[in-house]
């Protein structure tokens, strides 16, 4: 908290001595909401995470998994419910304690338990248990040939710190207590907490005992973060020297940050697709002009509006060229996404105009659509857009955009008819977006999917991708998934969203997918 | 006297206990913070359980006298976002809205005394009229728009002045101050200004109006005939007369330059109160919304308060029973 002008003046002397010492100081909008692991899972929160804590498996910067905490894993020869995992030797945590295999135990039971906002990507585990010091086992509760892309964002802590500190417990909103672990750390990352003002500043040290050391370029030794949450404050703070990395730069900014002298653009795909939903469950829908009667349960109106959106002109003139349009809703990162099925649909207004009257709508109908205007980069304006697009084919769009608080639970209530969504891929496979976006809504499936889709066989062979074990029967059935998703219309993609991070030109980082920053990559020239 | 000071106080108690209802009455509007709250995979078990556990689902009087009945013992509960006690918070971030009112507040005072007695004794001049114009230019820009030009000019182009942040604190008990670093001290100055440019131009037409009217009075006239220097005439006969409706003025827009520093907050990416009140609006964050909404309402009751009773202690009128006893 405190940092006095003489800790400044010790820092520059010893930046003098050492030509090692480099400070990056790095900006983007929010803060890390907690240092506890195990309490969010947000983006920032687990960009913060990934510095001090670390998983067994990471990602690195291209989205490729890579061993972290464990250095090798395959399913158990003779029983198919249980993955080993082999656990890294010589690893201590910030605190100087070891890390052993009941680390590993007491992290997943933690992360397990009721408060853990990381759960759901667990529930397939039935028990972890340490079979070695430097073994541990996880019994799923059938075959899960994908369990782990599911935990490269599951953090390990200390059992000894976390039990000593009283911080078993993830988060508690009725007690009014503080948790220990949202104001301190110790982890077994690279870097490790100096202070932290909670959305002011946090700064961050490399860890001397480090296990990457060698392998990792490491060459940043001090990280200071300072969330700054005005898009041109931000951009100015980069421009004038006093930041040296920024996140989520504004599309209308690019060209003043490449422009500059000393500075770069880094720019890559996200693993994030927006696209349109559509209510085609209903017998009818409520905020439309067409009376016991859903337009949109006709595949012809759908496919329509499919053709009536024209991609290529939402990225030149809304994202000013920042985006990739997409023709399915699935990032192409994701095991399943295939270069014919993104094929982007081509804007054919005529055709769309003959499907409209086939299926009994010649005159058009009226609509509105949902939008968020402060979750995805310019999400109101592609809205906005697509209303002008629609119109063109004679239906009347009336358009609601609003803040992500109020938009998000429209969709979780399925109080909406026509809305926009945005989805990222953790665990980059295809399974994920099935089981929240196309399987039928129910208690453990479907949770995203607000267009009252409901197709029993097709469930089914969602529900067979969690324990299929054999890969190629597997993708096989992915892809057939994928050819009902698109003949069906069931939802209009838009495009891929595409990252901005603006830097100094010597500070090179590249754009994760998953808009994390892994500083213990970045090299500095 | 003391009759009078009950019936206010208890008046404020019935405006505070109306701003919470009212705000109450609103969060449902702001969203719903259970998205926030939970990740992406939440199912529909874990919404319900937040939510009872919250008691978000409660009709908004039951949470209202939830909150009113904990704040009374001084319990805000925990912030959504954060999961920190709210008092926690709004503690540490107090002093950094405070010292920013404080020397906007002293800066709109220094200058607009200061602009609006050279207006009114130079009237019509050069210097006096650029002063005007520009006071006009100051009124009319939104705030957001003077802190962008401000760091535009001053962070960007000049390199002279942080673009956002406190810069380097110190703590003292439990007051973080950036008034005893020399980059606390110049992160201070754009925000200052910006908070302050509005409450500088309307204290400097007050008073350059009020000298105005005061110069033409008969004791001027008077003073002038004496043969009183200039100067004296101007700072200890007139502008003395004119400072009483400007110290109302400026005792009203205190509470103001705290309520309005949400802007230059958010422009400036200073950890202030306000900052912290746009965040929570966004998450929903209706344990911190309610604390804030009700601390300002606590302020501006508490200023007015001050400033009706210091009208009884000046106006004899008002208190002529009580001097009847006295004397």
């Amino acid at each position: 908290m405190k940092k006095t002008t003489l800790l400044a003046a010790a820092l520059l002397a010893s930046t003098a001595l050492s030509t090692q010492a480099e400070t990056l100081r790095w900006a983007r909008a929010g803060d890390s909401l907690t240092l506890d692991p195990h309490a969010q899972n947000e983006g920032p929160t687990h960009t913060i995470a990934h510095q001090i804590y670390e998983p067994l498996i990471i990602r690195d910067a291209t989205g490729t998994p890579e061993p972290a905490l464990a250095t090798d894993w395959a399913p158990k020869a003779d029983d198919p419910n249980v993955w080993v995992f082999n656990l890294r030797e010589g690893v201590t945590f910030h605190d100087g304690a070891a890390f052993d295999s009941s680390d590993v135990v007491f992290s997943f039971q933690r992360a397990q338990t009721e408060d853990s906002d990381m759960k759901e990507l667990l529930n397939s585990i039935v028990e972890v248990r340490a079979t070695g010091p430097y073994q541990v086992e996880f019994v799923t509760d059938g075959p899960n040939p994908i369990l782990p892309n599911n935990l490269t964002n599951l953090f390990i802590m200390d059992e000894d710190w976390t039990k000593a500190n009283n911080a078993e417990k993830v988060q508690d909103f009725e007690g009014g207590e503080d948790t220990f672990s949202a104001k301190n750390a110790n982890g077994t990352g690279a870097y490790m907490v100096e202070t932290r003002e909670p959305d002011v500043k946090t700064v961050l040290k490399q860890f001397p005992d480090y296990w990457g050391k060698g392998q990792f370029p490491l060459e940043v030794t001090e990280i200071i973060y300072t969330p700054i949450q005005n898009a041109s404050t931000r951009v100015a703070a980069l421009l004038s020297g006093e930041v040296d990395l920024i996140q989520d730069v504004p599309v209308q900014d690019l060209g003043r940050v490449a422009g500059t002298d000393g500075l770069e653009v880094r720019t890559a795909p996200q693993n994030r697709v927006i696209f349109l939903g559509l209510n085609m469950g209903a017998a009818d829908i409520e905020r439309d002009d067409v009376e016991g009667a859903n337009p949109l349960a006709d595949a012809r109106v759908r496919q329509a509006m499919n053709m009536a959106i024209n991609r290529d002109a939402i990225k030149q003139v809304v994202m000013r060229g920042q985006s990739q349009p997409a023709g399915m809703i699935a990032p192409p990162f994701v095991n399943g996404w295939t270069a014919e099925k993104d094929a982007v649909p081509a804007t054919d207004i005529a055709k769309a105009k003959e499907l409209m009257a086939e299926a009994g709508y010649g005159d058009g109908f009226s609509l509105q659509l949902d939008c968020p205007n402060d979750r995805y980069i310019n999400d109101e304006g592609i809205c906005q857009a697509v209303v002008g697009m629609f119109a063109q084919i004679g239906i009347t769009v009336n358009l609601d955009a609003k803040p992500k608080a109020q938009h998000f639970p429209l969709i979780a209530n399925g109080t909406t008819d026509f809305y926009m969504l945005g989805w990222g891929v953790p665990t980059y496979d295809s399974e994920y977006i099935f089981n929240f976006l196309v399987h039928s809504r129910g208690d453990d499936r479907g949770s995203w999917n607000a267009t009252g889709y409901a197709n029993p066989e097709l469930d089914a062979k969602i529900q067979s991708l969690a324990s299929e074990t054999d890969l190629t029967v597997r993708d096989a059935t992915i892809s057939d998934i994928w050819d009902v998703v698109q003949a069906e219309t069931l939802y209009l993609p838009i495009h891929h969203q595409v990252l901005n991070w603006g830097a100094k030109a010597n500070v090179k980082v590249n754009p994760d997918p998953e808009d994390q920053p892994k500083i213990k990559y970045v090299t500095i020239e | 006297m003391l009759a009078y000071i009950i019936r206010r106080v208890l008046q404020s108690v019935l405006v505070l206990l109306v701003v919470g209802l009212v705000a109450f009455s609103m969060f449902r509007f702001v969203g719903d913070p259970i998205d926030n709250m939970l990740g992406q995979e939440r199912t529909q078990a874990d919404i319900e359980r937040l939510r009872d556990v919250l008691g978000l689902d409660d009709p908004f009087p039951v949470q209202y006298w939830k909150f009113m009945s904990q704040a009374a013992e001084g319990n805000f509960g925990i912030s959504y976002r954060q999961g920190r006690p709210v008092s926690d918070i709004l503690l540490e971030r107090a002093p950094a809205t405070l010292e920013l009112a404080a020397v906007s507040g002293l800066f709109a005072i220094t200058f607009g005394i200061g602009f609006g007695v050279l207006t009114a004794i130079r009237r019509g001049g050069l210097l006096s009229s650029t002063v005007m114009t520009l006071s006009l230019v100051g009124v009319s820009l939104p705030t957001f728009l003077i802190g962008i030009l401000l760091i535009y000019l001053f962070s960007v182009e000049l390199g002279w002045l942080p673009s956002f942040g406190r810069g380097d604190t110190v703590m003292i008990g439990g007051w973080s101050t950036g008034f005893l670093t020399t980059s606390g001290l110049k992160a201070l100055i754009l925000p200052s200004i910006t908070l302050g440019l509005y409450q500088m131009t309307l204290i400097m037409r007050l008073v350059r109006s009020e000298m105005l009217e005061v110069l033409r009075q008969d004791y001027i006239r008077f003073a002038r005939a004496r043969g009183l220097r200039e100067r004296s005439v101007n700072f200890r006969h007139a502008l003395k007369n004119t400072l009483v409706p400007v110290i109302t003025v400026t005792g009203l827009q205190l509470g103001s330059i705290i309520a309005f520093a949400i802007i230059t907050e958010t422009v400036f990416q200073w950890p202030g109160v306000g900052l912290l009140f746009i965040n929570a609006i966004q998450f929903v964050d209706i344990p911190v919304m309610a604390a804030y909404l009700m601390l300002i309402s606590v302020m501006f009751v508490g200023i007015n308060l001050i400033v009706d009773l210091l009208y009884v202690a000046i106006d004899p009128r008002l208190r002529s029973d009580s001097s009847k006893r006295g004397h």
